[in-house]
């Protein structure tokens, strides 16, 4: 039981942080290797908010997730724009963005394991003789909720609706009077926020370190690989595989192997379906 | 109206065929910037003999001009790129180590068994990722380093999160000056000429259009296995004489810094040159130098100057400066 539980909530917590990545790359075709940073650059706000500035709570999050919407905007506009299209130069200039974002938290004064957020309520509730944080249930909640949120937007609003036609055909949607640059800037800033949503919902669960950044990005790449470049869908199949996969290494083998699992899953995916489980990619794009 | 055109210099048209031979002044024309090459890394060690620790700076220079080298080399002429250089050093390296520290092996037999054993153990296990394309490729060896730093700690084998020590060092101060020099020099020049025979047409071909090699009749997985093979033996070679350097093995070899340092340096100096890649590490590592000053915040500004010139100067710096030696400007009426 304990295993079912926390293998569930680990999986929402891989398909919370994997989401932004998956997002972005599904609209645009741009992978945001800047993902883990601005995830910890949202955490690293929120906490200046709050103990800097003093802020309540709620604002600090409000702001620090906004930021985080506008600076992955940004980068799009001012950078990653240049470089559309040149699959090569789209990852190492947003990798290099974000190893600069990270760096630079790591040389401004995030050192250490003193920097934390308050989780939003404290307290447990015992379920089926597991006890669970209501950190813990607020992310399952908001795991969920997000997840309708972004099926309803995608389906039902405009917007959503344009995001799809650039996804599934670019030059098509282009005729139709879409603006291919618009809504990449747009899904940069969704899948930014996305990333500090995560960030604020889930680092409550430990400290705000700088390796998270790093980490953060190998398991949304890792999820949203395995679950097929672009394909959402393919993102909850994958995070409930590696999800389950970390938590049973964790129980029979040691923490130290989670990352290893994570690695693997990616290089044996790779090797054998590039495209993921879920990927509709074709066949010749990826391999010779 | 006038307009800027570019023309080409007399001498650079006319050097280009038999009559490079033809005077004095045309040998010296296309000779020049090579022999000052070789002229100049020659003579470092001699000018900085009274500061031995920019000696030192020299070395670890020309092991990353040789990792740029490595880099450039896959990924503009065979189209595979490579973003976990530190992989190679790491696996050379902790070869080396293995071989020197645990199997006694003599430093002079090390290094040379480490290059090649370790470019065979990097080529066998990249071997099955090797018909990726594109971003999945970049995206594989992005995570190797990292999958093996994670699995050296976890089973902590080859002295785990201590690394190796009590590893021969390189015998004399000028001695392990002129062993990167010479390697490098030959590194260069040897590769300049490989990817001008006709494997090296095919490679370009796998990078260009992989299809049409393969209806050719030619087994595109071979060639770029081969591709793989060579420039993991220059970052194996690379790796193992840093750790004879340091006379110690560890994780830091599987750091980023030997990523991106190289990727940097080859964006900078110009990709597709082999010669940009020397010209980029040139200036980034004694940059990186002067910046120790600022601890970690040196990688913050290498991935600044590495955004800007990706996205407003991709051509780099060494294709500039060659413009500049074979044409000229001049303002022409339209």
């Amino acid at each position: 039981m304990d295993i079912l539980v926390y293998g569930t909530i680990n999986s929402i917590i891989l398909a919370l942080m994997s989401l932004g990545f998956t997002l972005v790359y599904s609209i645009s075709r741009l992978p945001n290797f800047a993902h883990g940073a601005l995830y910890i650059a949202t955490g690293y706000t929120v906490w200046m908010l709050l103990n800097s500035l003093e802020l309540s709570y709620p604002l600090a999050i409000l702001i620090g997730i906004l930021g985080t919407a506008a600076s992955g905007a940004l980068i799009y506009r001012f950078a990653l724009i240049r470089v559309r299209g040149m699959e090569i130069s789209e990852v190492i200039a947003s990798y290099a963005i974000g190893l600069a974002i990270i760096e630079g938290l790591r040389w401004g004064g995030l050192r250490g394991s003193t920097f934390t957020l308050p989780s939003f309520m404290s307290g447990s509730i015992t379920f089926f003789d597991v006890s669970i944080d209501y950190q813990r249930l607020i992310i399952m909640v908001t795991g969920f909720a997000v997840f309708v949120m972004l099926y309803l937007f995608t389906r039902f609003t405009k917007t959503g609706l344009a995001f799809r036609g650039i996804a599934q055909d670019e030059r098509a949607s282009m005729m139709l009077g879409i603006d291919s640059d618009f809504t990449a800037i747009l899904s940069l800033a969704i899948g930014s926020g996305l990333a500090g949503l995560s960030a604020v919902i889930l680092l409550p669960l430990g400290n705000i370190v700088v390796e998270t950044g790093y980490n953060v990005l190998i398991f949304s790449i890792a999820v949203s690989i395995i679950g097929g470049l672009g394909s959402w869908s393919g993102v909850v199949v994958a995070s409930f595989i590696i999800g389950f996969a970390q938590i049973l290494t964790e129980v029979f083998l040691s923490s130290h192997y989670q990352m290893v699992v994570a690695l693997l899953a990616i290089i044996v995916t790779l090797l054998i379906k590039p495209s993921g489980i879920m990927g509709k990619q074709k066949e010749l794009e990826e391999r010779v | 109206m006038k307009r800027s055109e570019r023309v080409d210099r007399g001498i650079n048209v006319r050097s280009e065929g038999i009559y490079a031979i033809s005077s004095l002044k045309e040998i010296l024309y296309l000779a020049g910037p090579r022999m000052a090459l070789v002229l100049i890394l020659f003579l470092l060690p001699v000018v900085l003999d009274s500061v031995p620790y920019w000696k030192r700076v020299v070395n670890i220079m020309l092991v990353y001009s040789l990792l740029a080298i490595s880099f450039d080399f896959l990924a503009n002429y065979v189209g595979l790129v490579c973003l976990g250089c530190s992989f190679f050093v790491g696996v050379g390296g902790y070869t080396s180590a293995i071989l020197n520290s645990y199997l006694h092996v003599p430093i002079y037999l090390s290094i040379p068994l480490a290059s090649v054993l370790g470019a065979v153990i990097c080529t066998l296990l990249l071997l099955p990722c090797l018909w990726l394309r594109g971003v999945y490729f970049a995206i594989i060896t992005l995570m190797y380093p990292l999958l093996l730093t994670r699995v050296i700690e976890a089973l902590n084998i080859f002295g785990g999160t201590n690394g190796i020590s009590g590893i021969e060092s390189l015998p004399g101060n000028d001695l392990e000056n002129y062993i990167i020099i010479v390697v490098m020099l030959a590194i260069l020049f040897g590769l300049r000429r490989f990817v001008n025979q006709d494997i090296g047409l095919v490679m370009r071909g796998v990078k260009d259009n992989d299809q049409s090699i393969r209806a050719s009749g030619i087994n595109v997985t071979w060639i770029k296995t081969q591709a793989v093979f060579i420039a993991s033996l220059i970052g194996c070679f690379a790796g193992s004489y840093l750790v004879h350097l340091y006379i110690w093995a560890g994780l830091s070899l599987f750091a980023l810094d030997f990523s991106i340092i190289p990727i940097a340096a080859v964006t900078i100096g110009g990709s597709g040159f082999l010669i940009g890649a020397v010209v980029g590490s040139f200036i980034l590592v004694p940059l990186s130098e002067f910046l120790r000053f600022f601890g970690s915040f040196r990688i913050v500004i290498y991935c600044v100057v590495l955004t800007l010139f990706i996205v407003f100067k991709s051509e780099g710096i060494m294709m500039y400066i060659s413009r500049r030696y074979h044409q000229f400007e001049r303002w022409v009426d339209v």
